[in-house]
């Protein structure tokens, strides 16, 4: 039997956060990823490649989770918004208060094009019982970033890797 | 140049790539990726804050950089299905960044679509000091498997990254 508290373990595979983004995908804004990597790929730099191959211009597949950044600043801002809030909420329900992201993977599905408005929403899929290792005793957990597109079309997967924990000396003072 | 699969082989090395990397570098890095976080423009921050050596690249852009390796390798048809990152160390400006990768596996799926798996690495190399291990990633890439094939064109259930 799980020793997973049920408010959490109701939270497994359940949307939350859902979040659109407020400015539409902008081509001109991949030069600067090309530009900064010095990226060649003539997909991005040639209309007629672009076209054969792509049906018109697309973004690097490795942008994807910038057109879901917030601004730094925006009319009417009150507070930074924090991503994968998800994974602050574990830390604050499980009472850890140390976390690492051991890795993260992303998967790429339809291509973004420059138009699309971006939405995402946050899913967690796992949570392992408590284990210790180096930095503490705490749990793992798995997280997913889907995006989607306008047209409800899956874009990407991020899954990230966490390990929240309370380190030696956190635990002999609880 | 179209790379197609039948020219790739399990155990193939990719061609390594090296680049010195600048102040430059990290702080148009960051910014192309949206990421404002000062650790990545701001040197007192970084030091003082951080206490690292220096500003130092992000994880976003780093993905970009490795986009960059896999397609300056398979050329435009290459379509990158999935990435998986592990970061070990940061990456400064002065560092030279040195890319390498070798194939780990050729297949091809239920739908005919043909991939190659990935062991990609970052180190540092910096004259006068021991290399320094900063990021590993395996990626899995659609390749042609002739001249006619566009991995590009596929979607839906023909697509299973």
């Amino acid at each position: 039997m799980s020793d997973l508290p049920a408010a959490i373990a109701e939270l497994i595979d359940t949307p939350q956060y859902p979040v659109t983004a407020n400015f539409p995908v902008e081509f001109g804004y991949s030069y600067n990823t090309l530009s900064a990597t010095e990226n060649g790929n003539p997909l991005y730099w040639d209309p007629e490649v672009a076209d054969e191959l792509t049906g018109g211009p697309t973004m690097p597949p490795t942008t994807l989770s910038l057109w879901m950044r917030p601004h730094r600043w925006e009319p009417g801002a009150e507070e930074e918004l924090v991503a994968l809030k998800v994974h602050f909420d574990l830390k604050e329900l499980l009472d850890l208060p140390e976390a690492i992201m051991s890795d993260n993977t992303l998967i790429l599905h339809d291509p973004v094009r420059p138009g699309d408005v971006i939405s995402h929403h946050q899913v967690l899929r796992s949570v392992s019982g408590e284990k210790t290792t180096k930095l503490g005793t705490g749990r793992f957990w798995s997280i997913d970033i889907v995006y989607t597109n306008q047209d409800d079309v899956l874009v990407g997967i991020e899954s990230y890797t966490g390990f929240g924990y309370r380190r030696p000396e956190q635990e002999a003072a609880s | 140049m179209t790379l197609t699969i039948d020219q790739v082989s399990e155990g193939d090395t990719l061609p390594e790539l090296a680049y010195d990397a600048t102040a430059t570098t990290v702080v148009l890095g960051a910014l192309a990726s949206r990421d404002w976080r000062p650790m990545h423009h701001d040197f007192k921050f970084a030091t003082e804050r951080n206490g690292t050596q220096d500003i130092f690249l992000n994880t976003p852009n780093l993905a970009a950089w490795f986009e960059r390796y896999i397609t300056d390798w398979t050329g435009p048809r290459g379509r990158i299905g999935r990435m998986t990152f592990r970061m070990r160390d940061s990456i400064f400006p002065d560092d030279r960044m040195v890319f390498t990768g070798t194939v780990t596996a050729v297949s091809t799926d239920d739908q005919g679509c043909a991939w190659a798996e990935l062991d990609i690495a970052v180190a540092v190399k910096n004259d006068g000091t021991d290399p320094r291990l900063c990021c590993t990633c395996t990626v899995r890439v659609a390749i042609p498997t002739d001249d006619s094939d566009n991995p590009w064109a596929r979607k839906g259930q023909n697509w299973t990254p």
